[in-house]
């Protein structure tokens, strides 16, 4: 701890340890370790200046503040606790693995949701070619460098939407056509996120001005607006069926049943700071949010709002930096991938049933986004400084299988074709690129159907 | 199976992997509950005792492909525990929970040596469970309702996870009653028995 190193240093030689202890050094030293230690916390106000250590003061007053930023990881006495908790539930030292096979009605039946479609086919799995230069560039003049911000995505009936400066663009995956859906007010701008609701057709744009706008994008035809829920801009949207789920630089998680008049149906609160990271679950139970306060919370979307005392299911704080890159894996139920910002670095993953952490790995880099390939066990991460660079891994053994460098600046959003092969990155450096990184469009999806799973035939043993 | 790799009194860590496989391959608690339908059952000797075995094609290449990752996770030294877990069809609520707690002889696994113990023993000592777990049916609770099973396996966090397994909550019982039952010990993996299940309201007053 820093104590023992304070105490050895050779100024502080044993005949005046004693002074230096009631005094200068350990009330500086207080702040930092949150009082752990109370019975050297003396008298710190009778001002002593032969033993006080100005080098030692004017260090923690400037380079110590890096302590100050993580208090929650730096505590030793809460290090401990979680450590115990973690302990007594079983939670680190083992894997709680369930069967797959959850036995429904019939014998022969087989259920839609049952991932079959992942391919394990073991014995002929030729290595993919994984191009190394992205297959088109386009320009993305105007994109806001902030790393809070979602300004793409990709909807499912392959338009993708881009947010340049204080406007819209859509650009249509079928035949490259683009065309721009609105350009807001220069009061009301930018915008901040852009969100393809799950039929493809609708789309969610929030805005500087704490407002979001709703959008038929084959009409062309804005169809209302919800405002009254943030105070600040609106920097991530999730779509869960017909809630909107908005999160705002005010901390808040709104979600909002676009059908109805008085669209707020439930507000979330427990992010201090701008929610920049928002996920809904495959199966719409759980939420993820990350924001710039550091935290990762998981919000169980059915608990509702009926215990007003936690609303969430998991507070997560293991991160160290603003979290922003969340994605659910499409083939493990309650596994979360989340990435941090740049005093951070790391993608670590989560069982979101228990909150327990499965796995961390230090990138080198701020990880900006994260996706999930949907026909392979593989994770695309794009980071920034020094190489914004995107990196494959391979999950879970996390082995890094290639890195993929064109962006001049950090690849700031990540979008992938509804079809799960093409990916699309936008960067600060102002191009918009498609990668072929998940595998050729027309190789991986036969071969997910004609192989299935050893015995997924089997979903039940009566 | 286990006839051919254990030979007199000497066990290996392959040997002894394969009699615990086995053993949770019976799943005889599903038939001895009532999960199955009794006419998918034969009737064969096993372990001195008449047991039941399933004559389904599918949950046989069920138990198959379970047993071949157990053995796979016992010979590695990784497994901790087994759960089966018995719940309502209807509501999900865990009703049973056969808990089967495994400690591995680590020196085995580190260093491959083998362990004497003999075969009629081990046999034996797995009997004196399957005795108990038939006569548990007087005491635990009837299930008369539809019920379905889940397996939980709880291994070493480095575990990397098999296809056909999902990360899990460990689903247990709110203040359950406990009974523990025989245990058997081949010297390289000891097994512990025990069942939790949810209490009756009604004899609790």
């Amino acid at each position: 701890m820093d104590a023992g190193s304070v105490n050895s240093s050779p100024s502080s030689s044993s005949s005046t340890s004693r002074y230096l202890k009631s005094q200068s050094r350990f009330p500086l030293q207080e702040q930092f370790l949150q009082r752990k230690k109370p019975r050297e916390n003396l008298d710190r106000f009778i001002p002593n200046r032969s033993a006080m250590d100005f080098d030692y003061a004017h260090y923690m007053l400037t380079e110590g503040r890096k302590g100050k930023e993580i208090p929650p990881a730096s505590s030793p006495s809460r290090e401990a606790y979680r450590k115990h908790l973690a302990e007594t539930f079983n939670m680190n030292r083992t894997r709680i693995l369930a069967f797959k096979d959850k036995p429904p009605a019939s014998v022969e039946l087989f259920p839609p949701h049952f991932f079959s479609s992942a391919p394990q086919d073991k014995s002929a799995k030729p290595r993919r070619h994984i191009p190394q230069t992205s297959d088109r560039t386009l320009d993305a003049p105007d994109i806001v460098d902030d790393y809070y911000l979602n300004l793409l995505d990709w909807g499912s009936n392959n338009v993708l939407a881009i947010a340049l400066g204080n406007t819209v663009y859509l650009w249509d995956g079928s035949n490259g056509s683009t065309s721009e859906l609105v350009t807001i007010d220069d009061e009301d701008g930018p915008v901040t996120s852009v969100n393809w609701a799950p039929d493809g057709q609708h789309i969610a744009i929030g805005l500087n001005n704490s407002e979001v706008q709703l959008w038929d994008s084959t009409a062309n035809r804005q169809l209302r607006t919800l405002r009254g829920g943030h105070r600040l801009r609106v920097g991530s949207l999730a779509w869960n069926n017909h809630i909107l789920t908005t999160g705002g630089m005010d901390g808040l998680i709104i979600n909002n049943d676009v059908r109805v008049r008085s669209h707020i149906v439930e507000t979330y609160r427990g992010h201090e700071q701008e929610v920049c990271g928002l996920k809904w679950s495959p199966s719409g139970q759980q939420l993820a949010s990350g924001g710039n306060d550091n935290r990762l919370f998981i919000w169980d979307g059915s608990m509702a709002s009926s215990n007003a005392a936690t609303q969430w299911l998991h507070r997560l704080e293991e991160h160290t930096s603003a979290v922003k890159a969340l994605a659910w894996c499409p083939f493990q139920s309650n596994l979360l991938a989340s990435g941090g910002g740049g005093d951070d670095r790391s993608i670590k993953f989560w069982n979101t049933h228990t909150g327990a952490c499965l796995n961390s790995v230090d990138t080198g880099s701020q990880v900006c986004a994260l996706l999930w390939n949907k026909n392979e066990r593989e994770l695309l991460s794009s980071h920034g400084f020094s190489q914004n660079q995107l990196t494959l891994w391979k999950y879970p053994s996390m082995v890094k299988m290639t890195e993929l460098t064109g962006h001049t600046s950090r690849v700031l959003f990540m979008a992938q074709s509804p079809d799960g092969c093409t990916v699309a990155t936008a960067a600060a450096d102002e191009t918009l690129k498609f990668w072929n990184v998940f595998g050729a469009p027309q190789a991986a999806r036969p071969a997910p159907k004609a192989n299935p799973e050893p015995f997924s035939h089997i979903t039940r043993i009566r | 199976m286990a006839s051919k790799t254990v030979a007199k009194d000497i066990i290996t860590l392959r040997g002894s992997a394969a009699i615990v496989s086995e053993f949770f391959g019976m799943l005889f608690i599903l038939y001895n509950r009532g999960v199955y339908p009794e006419e998918s059952f034969v009737k064969v000797k096993k372990y001195g005792l008449p047991m039941l075995l399933t004559q389904d094609e599918g949950v046989k290449s069920f138990i198959a492909n379970l047993n071949s990752q157990l053995s796979e996770w016992l010979e590695a030294g990784q497994l901790q525990r087994i759960v089966l877990v018995i719940m309502s069809k209807a509501t999900n609520e865990v009703l049973e929970r056969w808990n089967f707690t495994i400690e591995t002889d680590s020196e085995v696994v580190e260093k491959g040596v083998s362990r004497e113990k003999s075969d009629k023993e081990i046999m034996r000592e797995i009997q004196a469970i399957m005795r108990q777990i038939a006569s548990s049916i007087t005491y635990l609770p009837c299930l008369d309702e539809a019920c379905v099973f889940d397996v939980l396996a709880y291994t070493d966090k480095d575990v990397a996870v098999p296809f056909t397994w999902i990360e899990s909550d460990p689903k247990l019982i709110a203040n359950p009653q406990m009974v523990k039952l025989h245990s058997f010990d081949t010297k390289i993996h000891k097994i512990d028995t025990l069942v939790s299940y949810k209490n009756d309201e009604w004899d609790e007053q």
